[in-house]
């Protein structure tokens, strides 16, 4: 396993967030975190990233325990997120936030560079506008391309389709696939299940700091459970609803 | 580029006067930032000479009708200018918003002033130990408090100011409430002799600030200066980048520190004395106005704002007793015309169009109705 979280607790003060959370993911796989405002995914991936501190459990990447690493020396271990609500400088021009990106890497990484604006033409177009100004999916761009910069093993994604209109949701899940491909393995928070199922090859459901179920993605989308909590019961709803 | 600002002047006649005053200090700031080299040096050279010729009779006379203007040049402009720098770095660059900083100020000028009658050492090495005390005061103070953010921070800094300047006065050894005299001057540089004669304390201090200058526009452009800027905009987006985000902070507040107590070494060695009173928390206020005001992360627009800050109450001694309130309604009046300071930086212009109001973890969310990315993606996307 690339990545294994075990029996992991984050508290917020007393308030337990995440209760004995245990999830892994393979190298290669895209595995995705779903379930309602309040289950627990975005601690999840703030606590794998190192932005929260664990209370209990431990957190394995690459063989090695990393619970108690600092989230910065996480990057350089190979673990890369877009955060939620995408935090993009909004200060710096595209290309700075990007080099952002690369902070930790030394040497040349005008490949990589290329890499991203291979992967989102859009950005190569504006690459001196300021992050700020972008529009929502162009900054979900930046913020998945900003990651990928520092060559992660595990690209952590969180909700890349808020507030995004659907057909930007497609693109940016088509481009997900893709990273994929290229053999980044992809651990995945999303609100919309429909659309993080059908891209996922399996799937947790967090309720309320809690693993209820993980199983294959093509599974969970006929569970009938899962259909009425999170896919809009029988009624079969293409595409996004955001 | 300012197309949506003319839109927006119709109607109140403030908004259009403030679109008018924001253009021209924008077509400055965006000259200065597409200007080359040898233009920017030419800017450089000028105004230092401008600095070098200005106790000069003719501009004092103008300048400062009522108080001797090349003591007025020392303190409180010199000195200002030269807080205003050191604190630009920490709320500026790192945007840590620090109330206290007048606390490294305070403690540079009492090491010099100690070191200097009770113990009795040379005048470079008080100097010294007073810049590296700063320092570590600076990494006392910023070890335990950084992991807070925002106006928690502000407090406990503000705290801190107090707790220096409450310590000096209830210090024996430090002359308490009565202070320390006399402190001696500086020893002849270059066959000047450092009496008392404020002339020569202006150019010493002159010299500090440009060397202060150099060495605050280098590090903006080093690896740590991304760094600091990453941490401003977006903390826990920074940390994930690999930025060790606590130890930058730190960073930050250790060189503001140096370059506070750097300033209060070079006005303890003019005073002869010095007392707690000298220190008061209405310091940092005024200071960090004086950044805020000149456009905090911008250097040329830092300085300009710490001239005015300390220069404007001393030409308004004309007014006699409302002196504070013309000064006052000055301050009001810059600010209302130009919210976002005399000359901010492009990039602090954008972050604070963003809705964060430039200040990074400042904590200051200042949401406007057009701020929302999310809300206009989804426009953008119709």
């Amino acid at each position: 396993m690339l990545l294994e979280v075990t029996d992991v607790v984050v508290h917020y003060g007393k308030i337990a967030a995440l209760k004995e959370i245990t999830l892994s993911v393979d190298q290669g796989e895209i595995v995705a975190l779903i379930g309602a405002n309040g289950a627990g995914k975005t601690t999840t991936l703030k606590t794998i990233s190192g932005l929260r501190p664990l209370s209990a459990g431990r957190i394995v990447f690459e063989g090695n325990d990393i619970s108690r690493m600092p989230g910065h020396k996480r990057v350089t271990a190979g673990i890369g997120q877009a955060p939620e609500g995408r935090g993009v400088f909004p200060g710096m021009t595209v290309q700075e936030n990007l080099l952002m990106g690369a902070y930790t890497r030394k040497g040349s990484v005008a490949k990589e560079l290329a890499e991203v604006y291979e992967l989102f033409p859009r950005l190569a177009e504006r690459k001196n506008q300021s992050g700020g100004t972008m529009s929502g999916g162009e900054q979900q761009m930046v913020a998945i391309g900003r990651a990928l910069m520092a060559k992660p093993r595990v690209l952590l994604l969180d909700e890349p389709s808020m507030g995004l209109a659907p057909i930007l949701v497609n693109q940016i899940f088509d481009i997900i696939r893709e990273i994929n491909d290229r053999g980044t393995t992809v651990l995945l928070v999303e609100q919309n299940a429909q659309q993080a199922l059908h891209l996922a090859h399996r799937a947790y459901v967090l309720e309320t700091g809690r693993v209820v179920k993980s199983a294959e993605a093509s599974l969970l989308l006929d569970d009938p459970e899962v259909r009425a909590a999170y896919l809009g019961g029988d009624l079969d709803v293409e595409g996004a609803t955001g | 580029m300012n197309t949506h600002r003319k839109a927006g002047a119709t109607g109140n006649p403030l908004t259009a006067l403030r679109a008018a005053t924001g253009d021209v200090s924008d077509r400055v700031r965006d000259w200065w930032a597409d200007a080359s080299r040898w233009q920017r040096w030419g800017i450089y050279a000028l105004v230092l000479l401008l600095a070098i010729v200005a106790p000069h009779p003719i501009i004092a006379s103008f300048m400062s009708p009522y108080t001797d203007w090349t003591s007025l040049l020392f303190n409180p402009i010199g000195t200002y200018v030269l807080l205003a720098i050191g604190l630009n770095i920490v709320v500026g660059h790192a945007g840590l918003l620090d109330l206290g900083f007048v606390a490294f100020y305070g403690i540079g000028a009492y090491t010099l002033a100690y070191l200097g009658t009770t113990v009795g050492w040379a005048f470079w090495p008080t100097v010294i130990m007073g810049v590296f005390l700063a320092a570590m005061s600076g990494v006392i103070l910023g070890a335990p408090t950084l992991r807070l953010r925002g106006d928690y921070l502000a407090i406990v800094t503000l705290g801190f100011g107090e707790i220096v300047r409450i310590t000096a006065v209830n210090t024996a050894a430090l002359g308490g409430a009565r202070g320390i005299t006399p402190i001696p001057h500086p020893p002849n540089l270059f066959g000047v002799e450092f009496l008392l004669d404020p002339l020569p304390y202006y150019y010493l201090i002159l010299a500090v600030i440009v060397l202060a200058v150099i060495f605050s526009l280098r590090l903006q452009r080093s690896r740590v200066g991304r760094a600091w800027t990453a941490i401003r905009e977006d903390e826990d987006a920074a940390e994930l980048m690999g930025v060790p985000t606590f130890r930058f902070k730190l960073l930050a507040f250790a060189i503001g520190a140096m370059v506070g107590g750097l300033a209060g070494t070079v006005f303890a060695s003019k005073v002869i004395f010095l007392a707690p009173t000298n220190f008061p928390f209405i310091l940092s206020a005024t200071i960090l106005a004086a950044v805020l005001l000149g456009g905090a992360g911008n250097l040329p627009g830092v300085i300009i704002g710490a001239f005015l800050i300390a220069w404007l109450p001393e030409r308004f001694r004309g007014f006699a007793d409302y002196r504070i309130l013309v000064f006052g309604a000055a301050l009001v009046l810059m600010m209302a015309l130009r919210p976002q300071g005399l000359l901010p930086s492009r990039q602090r212009s954008a972050e604070i169009k963003e809705g964060t109001g430039g200040m990074g973890s400042l904590g200051a969310e200042v949401p406007r109705p057009d701020s929302d990315p999310d809300a206009a993606a989804v426009e953008v996307a119709r």
